[in-house]
């Protein structure tokens, strides 16, 4: 495990159990709880979303009008951002599983992402969220093309560290889609050309569809208005993209946030995965629409202790997670998104040169004592 | 408790005697029961009639007898069963019937009255009290409107008041006239708890009746019996529905038992935290491996790898 700049409390197998039974606790609690304002929330998105999709949709016959062209563009980002977010990334979690109702089942439902579902919940659900921050196994870090952590050993490559960040920042849902093929291992012959059949298979039907529709389809639909609909059916793309990475790269790529190695998932009990969840992630700050905008992403603690609770109740549990957190002394972190954002965009262009430069500034860093843990450490999603 | 439902242009109707699995969302959850149909297979509207005695113990009859309102939505499923008449109509029916197990027998006199149908129907009907006999207006007036029908109502729990008293009998069959020659010379379809049909169906045996006999069992519902001592319950089995498979349950997660019998579920992290290995339990109760939660829900996605079997259970693998 690295030392970050405050170090982190160790915990013993008693303190870890401990962990994991208080965590079960919070989460047993809110489990017992759901109900029907939880299945009306899921709901009552899913119709806001439609609406504003239709409402984007429709507005594109009057295109021609720039407030609103505006005004569709922003209706169909954010009618996107609450299909990939608030509502597909959380209910391909399984968080509405216990309803039943196979509308809403992680099984079957196909969101709006160009990667496909099954896929999504292989790289995400599985690998990330149970291997989290372990180098060599969780592959968001750094997605295979950025260096995020010091531990990552320094090659020329990455002196394009924040080129790469600002590109997958505009285009984030074609290179989630690319990520599932591990271009990078494949390159490296770790993985065999065989084991992306399918992948590719899927990949191919879902991009040909969204492509037609988005790019060919609704611009054809508005007739004389065929490019002011395309133009505005990417850009409703492009600001979904970035708001969302921006979102997710605070959470993924901190300064001062633990790594850990294989060797310590071996035997890994539900306490130290736990830990391991806390030590990674960091919340940021802000009221419920803000948390509905970001899919209850500035909940990172929160959803990474308990992938599978609808995100409405994260809010809920936070204080109780932090005061779990006080018990045994681990840090809660949080703190309000610019802050992160600069943060995380400091380290990602840090990291571009290679670690005898970081080392000699973490030595500084850790001087500088707590303040700067304070303004220093974003978490994982 | 008397639901009305008008089912949406999926509906392919039913025949009288079928019952649908309905599916009912009660506080969120998608919770399913089967429910025979009362209604005649000819109504116009093609509305459909389900009937049930509420059971205050459960979930789904307690929601849809106080709190289910107009206008909400539920899924139901085709019809379903084998109890059902022939094609050609018998001339002469014996129906016995108990408890909410009339329903389907309601359905088949309310079929049989649109087809202006002719032949003769005995309808042997019990309850405890007449307070609980159902339908009991409405057969009075059918009897009235039809001489080919005769209903003889029987009590259980009452001394007075009704043709017959006690549970059915050889005697009672005797009584309303329902004699050897008749017996032979009727289709007799029997509905009701198991106890009920298993009566008819001894003396139909030993007449060398059994198969004008058709039957449906309508069980109480089973409380969930008390937790056993162990992880899991001895003897219990685990179907694997879709693969032709069953294995014993043993303590192990149904991920392993899966394995252990030849299939291959797809699964991810193997510790309740991916979903990769979320499957349909289609009946049966399970034990959550982390929290020891049971669950009885009728049909859930359960996740294989932190589930245990706790009684019998079927999965959709």
């Amino acid at each position: 495990m690295r030392t970050p700049i405050m170090p982190v409390p160790r915990l013993t197998s008693e303190q870890l159990d401990g962990l994991a039974r208080d965590l079960d606790a919070v989460r047993d609690a809110v489990m017992a709880d759901l109900g029907t304002p939880d299945a009306e929330y899921i709901r009552r998105l899913l119709r806001l979303q439609g609406r504003l999709e239709l409402a984007g949709r429709a507005l594109l016959y009057l295109g021609f009008l720039p407030p609103v062209w505006v005004a569709a563009v922003v209706c169909l980002a954010v009618s996107s951002l609450l299909n990939r977010e608030e509502i597909g990334h959380n209910v391909l979690h399984g968080q509405y599983d216990w309803m039943g109702d196979p509308a809403l089942s992680s099984q079957n439902v196909e969101w709006e992402g160009l990667a496909s579902s099954k896929d999504w919940r292989r790289s995400h659900n599985y690998v990330h969220h149970t291997f989290t921050n372990v180098l060599g196994k969780d592959r968001d870090i750094g997605y295979g093309i950025m260096r995020v952590s010091p531990e990552q050993k320094w090659h020329p490559y990455y002196l394009g560290n924040g080129l790469y960040a600002a590109l997958l920042m505009l285009l984030l849902d074609w290179g989630f889609a690319l990520h599932d093929l591990e271009v990078d291992r494949l390159l490296r012959r770790e993985r065999a050309w065989s084991e992306n059949r399918e992948i590719h298979r899927r990949l191919r039907r879902k991009i040909g569809v969204r492509v037609l529709r988005e790019y060919v389809l609704f611009p054809a639909l508005t007739g004389p208005f065929f490019f002011s609909t395309l133009a505005a059916n990417a850009c409703a793309k492009v600001l979904r993209d970035l708001w969302t990475s921006a979102l997710i790269f605070c959470g993924h790529f901190p300064a001062g946030v633990v790594t850990f190695t294989e060797e310590e998932l071996a035997d890994e009990g539900r306490g130290h995965w736990y830990y391991r969840q806390l030590l990674g992630t960091a919340n940021f700050d802000g009221g419920r629409l803000f948390q509905i905008m970001t899919g209850h992403l500035g909940h990172q603690i929160e959803h990474h202790l308990f992938p599978d609770m609808p995100s409405r109740r994260y809010p809920q549990i936070a204080p109780q997670v932090r005061a779990v957190c006080d018990k045994y002394g681990l840090p809660y972190n949080t703190g309000p998104l610019h802050r992160q954002f600069f943060s995380t965009w400091r380290s990602i262009l840090r990291l571009s040169l290679p670690s005898r430069v970081v080392t000699r500034r973490g030595a500084t860093s850790r001087r500088l004592g707590r303040l700067r843990v304070r303004t220093d450490t974003v978490g994982r999603r | 408790m008397t639901l009305v439902l008008r089912p949406n242009a999926n509906w392919r109707g039913f025949e009288a005697g079928q019952y649908v699995r309905l599916g009912v969302e009660v506080n969120g959850v998608r919770r399913h029961r089967c429910f025979s149909l009362a209604s005649s297979a000819h109504r116009k509207d093609r509305s459909i009639e389900i009937s049930a005695r509420v059971n205050p113990d459960g979930i789904v009859s307690p929601y849809l007898k106080h709190r289910a309102t107009t206008g909400e939505m539920y899924t139901v499923s085709p019809a379903q069963g084998e109890f059902t008449l022939p094609e050609r109509r018998p001339a002469h029916l014996l129906m016995i019937g108990s408890g909410s197990g009339v329903t389907p027998l309601m359905s088949i006199l309310r079929t049989l009255h649109d087809e202006h149908h002719s032949g003769r129907v005995t309808f042997l009907h019990y309850a405890r009290t007449e307070a609980d006999m159902l339908y009991r207006d409405e057969l009075e007036d059918m009897t009235r409107h039809r001489p080919h029908l005769t209903v003889v109502r029987a009590y259980t729990a009452q001394r007075t008041g009704g043709d017959l008293y006690g549970h059915l009998s050889e005697e009672h069959l005797a009584a309303v006239g329902v004699d050897v020659v008749d017996v032979a010379a009727a289709d007799a379809y029997v509905s009701g708890p198991p106890d009920l049909v298993e009566t008819v169906r001894g003396i139909w045996t030993a007449r060398g009746l059994a198969d004008r006999l058709h039957t449906e069992n309508f069980a109480a519902p089973v409380a969930p019996t008390a937790a056993p001592t162990t992880h899991s319950v001895p003897h219990a089995k685990v179907i694997f529905a879709r693969s032709g498979v069953s294995a014993p349950a043993a303590g192990v997660s149904l991920l392993e038992l899966a394995e252990a019998s030849g299939l291959r579920p797809p699964f991810g992290c193997r510790q309740g935290i991916c979903t990769t290995c979320t499957s349909r339990k289609l009946g049966g109760t399970v034990r959550h491996l982390l929290n020891g939660e049971v669950s009885h829900v009728e049909e859930e996605q359960i996740r294989l790898c932190v589930s245990a079997p706790y009684g019998d259970v079927t999965l959709d693998l």
